[in-house]
């Protein structure tokens, strides 16, 4: 007996799940009419009242702050090592690795249009599009096999020191010195959000495995670090890194705002990923630690082979979601002085010729953040997938 | 200790001397004395709750005794670390939930520890680990993850799995209690072809009394924490001299 037809068409669909009957044809219809003058409206001063010139005119400050425009390429650089980095690890490592990949084209094809459209000039246009290809080629270079997975791993590890080296310079030499002060916009939101995320993560992790640690003082070490940052507010771990936190230091060593910005948001994460990775951690079952002891694997061996693995695959939705609010905090380090995105915004508000654009700055604002939490959350959904071969 | 005494001292690979273990207030293992010659297979059996489990975990130090003394192999069980890895490397273990690693394929599974223990190459252990897979009778499954094979499967892997790192002995527990019924022969399969073929020195928690009578050196019956009666399977089966275990095996066998 075959079995009973489930496939309906188009129409079918329609009738059976929007017009069932006179109450829900007709609340269809008004909910569908109301929606299109919504998008209509929109639509309308999107298309003819919206001033985006405002924002087109100061893409620059929203991209790269104060950053001295003649060493902007710095920056595309910068992008373009990361890009074929991205690129050769999506082709070598594979699926975990491939959504980044393709975030990083899309992302940098987004920024090269936006460019295109301001008066910025063609050429950041195009150097975003060549970078937006050079992760295209190193994936299939990667993908041929013709780079080793060693150096690509060195690569990473040296990409953010050097990515420090190439934005802030150092006076005399080809590239001048660059003071963080300058750095603002979309790179300096990018910038804390990606060490803020990098650093956090092997952390946070240090503070779970120490959370659970049989060494008395390491557990009370860790907890108490725990709980001490939970319970304290982002803005306020700010303006300690910001301000106490120079006073404890010797006078000649001037932590610069930047780093100390870093430095709070990442302390801050670590806490909040440790509590993350503690719940993957509890759920492995004993068997599995019963399993490496009887093989003989040390503690460590144990945690970096056996539980980590397992523990950090099963958080990987939680920590995301962390991160994308880690994302989105980075707006509040305008209130120790720095021009993140948001700041920039403000600061254009500021100025006489965008008087009155707030929905225009706050809309595109709003927007660079959607596309970049988007992002995030589309990669953790492929990195899930790719990594859950086999589990269950 | 005479020269006959250290000989046959040298040939006993486990010996127990009334080790006792504490869960809280409750006396699981009572004063348990076993000596297990090098090549000899021991099956445990006993009710559940009677200790058997909790005794072999003891022996590769899963729990640890709080009196009395195990010897592995010249090696007394201590809390000195380095004692219980050096136990640790000489015995294998199996476990009645398989506890593969889901993250590993089953090849993966197998060469794990060799790699990171015993610093073998990648070559050298995945080579190894083939052969094991092959003694077992799943190489074709070496690069499936552990959901994706059935029970019986699972437990040929771990049994691969232990033997990867050379033991000088096998701890079984329970190794087909949670297997359906149809996948239990193929497991049993393999663990007497070890006793067969390798001579290795066995012990089994286990209530499969086929597998006792035809592979068992002795049987040793777990009561309450106390070992009640030990003997050579045809005594055991034909005449068990104590109440108890005459009480248990009409339990069991029907």
């Amino acid at each position: 007996m075959p079995p009973p037809i489930t496939v309906v068409g188009p129409l079918a669909w329609l009738r059976q799940n929007l017009f069932s009957g006179w109450g829900n044809g007709l609340t269809t219809v008004l909910v569908g009419a109301a929606l299109v003058w919504l998008l209509l409206q929109i639509g309308q001063w999107a298309v003819t009242e919206a001033r985006w010139s405002v924002i087109t005119n100061n893409l620059r400050l929203f991209l790269i702050g104060q950053f001295p425009a003649d060493q902007a390429w710095r920056v595309w650089l910068n992008l373009a090592i990361i890009s074929v980095l991205g690129g050769l690890s999506a082709g070598v490592y594979g699926q975990s690795t491939r959504a980044l990949a393709i975030t990083l084209a899309a992302c940098q094809l987004i920024l090269a249009a936006l460019i295109l459209a301001s008066p910025l000039g063609i050429v950041p246009a195009l150097a975003l599009a060549f970078n937006a290809a050079l992760v295209l080629v190193a994936f299939v270079v990667g993908l041929r096999g013709l780079v080793p997975r060693r150096p690509i791993a060195i690569g990473w590890l040296l990409s953010l020191p050097i990515s420090f080296l190439l934005l802030s310079g150092m006076a005399g030499t080809p590239l001048p010195s660059i003071s963080t002060n300058a750095w603002g916009g979309l790179l300096l939101t990018v910038l804390i959000a990606t060490v803020g995320i990098l650093l956090s993560f092997p952390l946070g992790v240090l503070l779970a495995l120490g959370r659970r640690s049989q060494l008395p003082a390491v557990r009370i070490l860790s907890t108490g670090y725990i709980e001490l940052i939970r319970g304290v507010p982002l803005v306020t771990i700010l303006f300690m890194a910001d301000i106490i936190l120079p006073l404890f230091l010797p006078g000649e060593w001037r932590l610069d705002r930047v780093a100390r910005a870093m430095g709070g948001v990442t302390l801050f994460s670590a806490a909040y990923v440790a509590e993350n990775v503690r719940g993957g951690l509890q759920a492995i079952p004993t068997g599995q630690i019963e399993a490496s002891q009887a093989l003989g694997l040390s503690t460590t061996q144990m945690n970096i082979h056996v539980v980590l693995p397992q523990a950090l695959r099963s958080v990987i939705p939680a920590n995301v979601g962390l991160f994308i609010s880690l994302l989105k905090d980075t707006t509040l380090v305008t209130i120790i002085g720095l021009a993140e995105l948001l700041g920039i915004g403000r600061a254009v508000l500021a100025q006489p010729e965008s008087f009155g654009a707030y929905l225009e700055v706050y809309v595109f604002v709003a927007g660079v953040f959607f596309v970049l939490c988007y992002a995030m959350s589309q990669a953790s959904y492929r990195l899930e997938r790719a990594l859950g071969v086999g589990t269950r | 200790m005479t020269d006959e005494a250290a000989q046959a001292g040298a040939n006993e690979i486990i010996v127990a001397r009334d080790v006792h273990k504490w869960f809280g207030q409750l006396h699981v293992l009572r004063g348990i004395n076993l000596t297990v010659k090098a090549g000899e297979v021991v099956v445990i059996f006993g009710a559940s709750g009677s200790g058997k489990s909790t005794f072999i975990r003891t022996i590769n130090r899963l729990e640890e005794h709080q009196r009395g003394e195990i010897i592995v192999d010249g090696i007394e069980l201590t809390n000195d670390i380095r004692n219980i890895a050096a136990i640790r490397s000489e015995i294998g273990m199996v476990f009645q939930s398989f506890n593969l690693f889901p993250h590993l394929t089953a090849l993966q599974n197998i060469t794990l520890a060799p790699m990171r223990v015993r610093s073998h190459s990648r070559a050298e252990a995945n080579t190894a680990g083939m052969k094991l897979l092959e003694r077992v009778g799943i190489p074709e499954q070496a690069d499936k993850y552990p959901a994706q094979l059935s029970g019986g499967q699972q437990q040929r892997v771990a049994i691969a799995r232990a033997l990867a790192m050379n033991p000088k002995i096998m701890l079984f527990d329970e190794p087909t209690s949670a297997l359906d019924p149809e996948m239990i022969s193929e497991v049993l399969d393999v663990m007497q072809s070890l006793a067969r073929d390798t001579g290795m020195t066995m012990i089994c928690v286990t209530h499969e009394m086929g597998f006792a009578r035809a592979v068992a050196d002795r049987m040793v019956f777990f009561d309450e924490g106390l070992i009640v009666e030990e003997g050579p399977p045809q005594q055991i089966f034909e005449a068990p001299t104590q109440a108890r275990t005459r009480q248990f095996l009409s339990q069991i066998l029907h």
